[in-house]
């Protein structure tokens, strides 16, 4: 699937997600980089330690989740706009995933827009929280959704 | 049509200029390429193919492959996709390829 | 006549490292470029860049290109020649040069050579049509003119510079309804194929164009599915009504200088085309010639920048420049290659150097 069409399979995904006991103390980075690439600026733009060291750039990155936070630092880092923040803890429903965004017009904060999943596909309406700039030298925005909470790990970009 | 914004990029173009294309008045952005300015005014058909006389617009707008040859303040054969623009050009389509000296005396 | 002591043709991401390089170890720099600024196709990238912090990961590929223009041209052992076109090169190892329609001669004592590539064509019926573009054309186009292609474009090839071109096409704000690959595989890194498809760009593997419609420019597209025997499966055609179709299908090296100054040349597909036999540290078979970049083989701008480094500090080695520090230099900028090449992305690169290799032997 990934490779025929560009959307990872639910197996895939199922492997780069944090256990449902981290999940449930708060906001965590899910890392969606599926493919060995040379490519590690995660790794260097967490100061926590989130990502563990790679012995080869080409390696997949890898986590700890213990201390990864949820800051979302290492969103507007990763050149493959790869990396979500998930928080399960928003509300009783509803859940809030971080994603990154280069496009226009940049969503206003209060507005409600579509969300999309991997392939696309409208599954969702989401609010979005927060829009905040992924750094002075970077135009990636991070954008902050409220979504329903069984869609927490499908909505990873929005129709606005 | 020119991008009025962008997510990423800032685009400073030159001062507005007038040019003509097979006699009709064209706006562009002085300094820009003459296909580029083309382009933004909807006009695609640059030249026309030797044999066949087929309509031919630009391929590689970077200069390496010929496809953008046009006439230009009367020479032939002059790179539309890299030529920078100047008020107040001459510029036509090309019919074949131009002769050598053909345009340079009008 | 004009004289210096290292040439270097191209000024894309291997040229410009090649310049810095080469000054760097105290050889005086002559820096040609035909464009009228710095920077080659690194000028047109709004993608944040892969590798690690040696090869600007996570900086885009025009503020690189900015970057590493400046320094360039801030420094004092390297004059920058923009608008100037390098024609030929002769036997006595003049380089022919033109420039706002005056041609001069210049005589290096070694010569690097970094001119990149070329896109490839696409044939099928009605190629010709305007409004058919290679894809790094309309990147061009978008991103270094500010010009829309098209309301409407479809892509042809997902490698790299074919997705993100769609990607780039979207955050100008132009509909992209598909991008088509011939092989039943995408050739792009996935996260950039991950990143279109969740805008709702669909990606059609072992699809081809079948043929192009329109009069006097591009009005529409067949396509059609490809079965294991490359051809078209009958019943699968689609149209698409397109403006433009970005054709993306492998770049070919520019070589016509390494030609001329009759290096050895080796046909290695997986690189591209003709590619220069050359040593390790990049020199070719005609003594203080080098290569780097996509002109040596088509691959990355990150490895591209690299190869620049190794090409500029050995040809400043072979006129003495730099002799006490080369070594870790060296040793440093072929682990940075090591490293891009060595994953499972690098394979087919590996594959026609080592191919490329098997041509020394045969040279010498």
């Amino acid at each position: 699937m990934l490779e025929k069409a560009g959307v990872p399979s639910g197996q895939q995904v199922a492997a780069v997600k944090p256990s449902k006991e981290r999940l449930a103390r708060g906001p965590v980075a899910i890392v969606e980089c599926f493919q060995k690439i040379p490519c590690d600026p995660c790794y260097t733009a967490c100061k926590r330690g989130g990502f563990l060291p790679f012995e080869d750039i080409n390696d997949l990155p890898r986590m700890d989740f213990e201390k990864c936070n949820g800051c979302g630092i290492c969103i507007g880092a990763c050149p493959g706009l790869a990396i979500f923040i998930v928080d399960e803890t928003y509300s009783e429903d509803e859940a809030l995933v971080m994603i990154p965004w280069e496009f226009l017009p940049v969503p206003a904060e209060g507005s409600t827009v579509q969300g999309l999943n991997r392939e696309g596909e409208a599954i969702s309406e989401v609010k979005v929280k927060k829009v905040r700039s992924a750094g002075k030298n970077n135009n990636t925005y991070i954008l902050t959704l409220i979504v329903p909470k069984e869609f927490a790990h499908d909505i990873r970009s929005i129709d606005n | 049509m020119r991008i009025q914004n962008h997510p990423i990029l800032k685009f400073e173009k030159g001062r507005r200029v007038i040019f003509t294309f097979n006699g009709a008045e064209v706006e562009g952005c002085e300094g820009e390429p003459i296909a580029a300015a083309l382009h933004a005014a909807g006009i695609r058909v640059l030249s026309h193919s030797r044999n066949y006389k087929r309509p031919r617009g630009f391929w590689c707008a970077i200069g390496n492959c010929s496809s953008c040859n046009m006439r230009v303040n009367g020479v032939p054969n002059v790179r539309a996709c890299v030529e920078p623009l100047l008020d107040g050009m001459i510029v036509e389509t090309q019919q074949g390829e131009g002769a050598v000296g053909s345009g340079i005396d009008g | 006549m004009d004289k210096t002591e290292i040439l270097i043709i191209g000024s894309g991401p291997a040229g410009l490292k090649a310049s810095l390089s080469a000054a760097g170890q105290g050889a005086e720099v002559t820096l040609v470029e035909r464009d009228p600024f710095l920077g080659g196709q690194l000028v047109k990238q709004t993608h944040m860049f892969f590798g690690s912090k040696e090869h600007y990961a996570s900086e885009r590929g025009y503020k690189i290109a900015e970057n590493l223009s400046r320094e360039v041209k801030e420094h004092p052992g390297i004059r920058v020649l923009c608008d100037t076109t390098a024609l030929g090169y002769y036997e006595d190892g003049i380089v022919s040069l033109e420039s706002g329609g005056r041609f001069t001669v210049i005589k290096p004592q070694a010569l690097i050579i970094a001119t990149g590539a070329q896109e490839n064509t696409l044939m099928f019926p009605n190629c010709d049509l305007p409004g058919i573009y290679g894809a790094g054309a309309v990147q061009t186009l978008m991103n270094v003119h500010g010009i829309l292609p098209g309301k409407r474009v479809a892509m042809i090839g997902a490698g790299n510079i074919g997705v993100i071109v769609s990607y780039q096409l979207l955050q100008a704000g132009v509909e992209v309804p598909a991008i088509i690959e011939a092989q039943p595989r995408i050739g792009a890194y996935h996260v950039h194929a991950s990143r279109v498809r969740r805008m709702g760009i669909p990606i059609y593997t072992s699809h081809t164009v079948l043929t192009a419609h329109g009069r006097e420019s591009l009005e529409k597209v067949t396509i059609s599915q490809i079965g294991p025997d490359w051809q078209p499966v009958a019943g699968t055609e689609k149209e698409l009504a397109v403006d433009v179709l970005c054709i993306s299908v492998g770049l070919t090296p520019l070589t016509e200088l390494l030609f001329q100054a009759g290096c050895s040349m080796a046909y290695i597909p997986e690189l591209g085309g003709h590619i220069s036999v050359r040593s390790d540290t990049l020199e070719t078979t005609v003594p203080n010639i080098f290569v780097c970049g996509d002109v040596g083989g088509i691959e990355e701008a990150s490895s591209a920048m690299v190869e620049g480094s190794i090409a500029g500090l050995s040809a400043a080695l072979n006129l003495g420049f730099g002799v006490d520090s080369y070594a870790g230099k060296l040793a440093a900028a072929r682990r940075e290659l090591d490293d891009l090449r060595r994953g499972p992305v690098g394979e087919k690169i590996r594959s026609g150097l080592e191919r490329l290799s098997s041509f020394r032997e045969v040279a010498q």
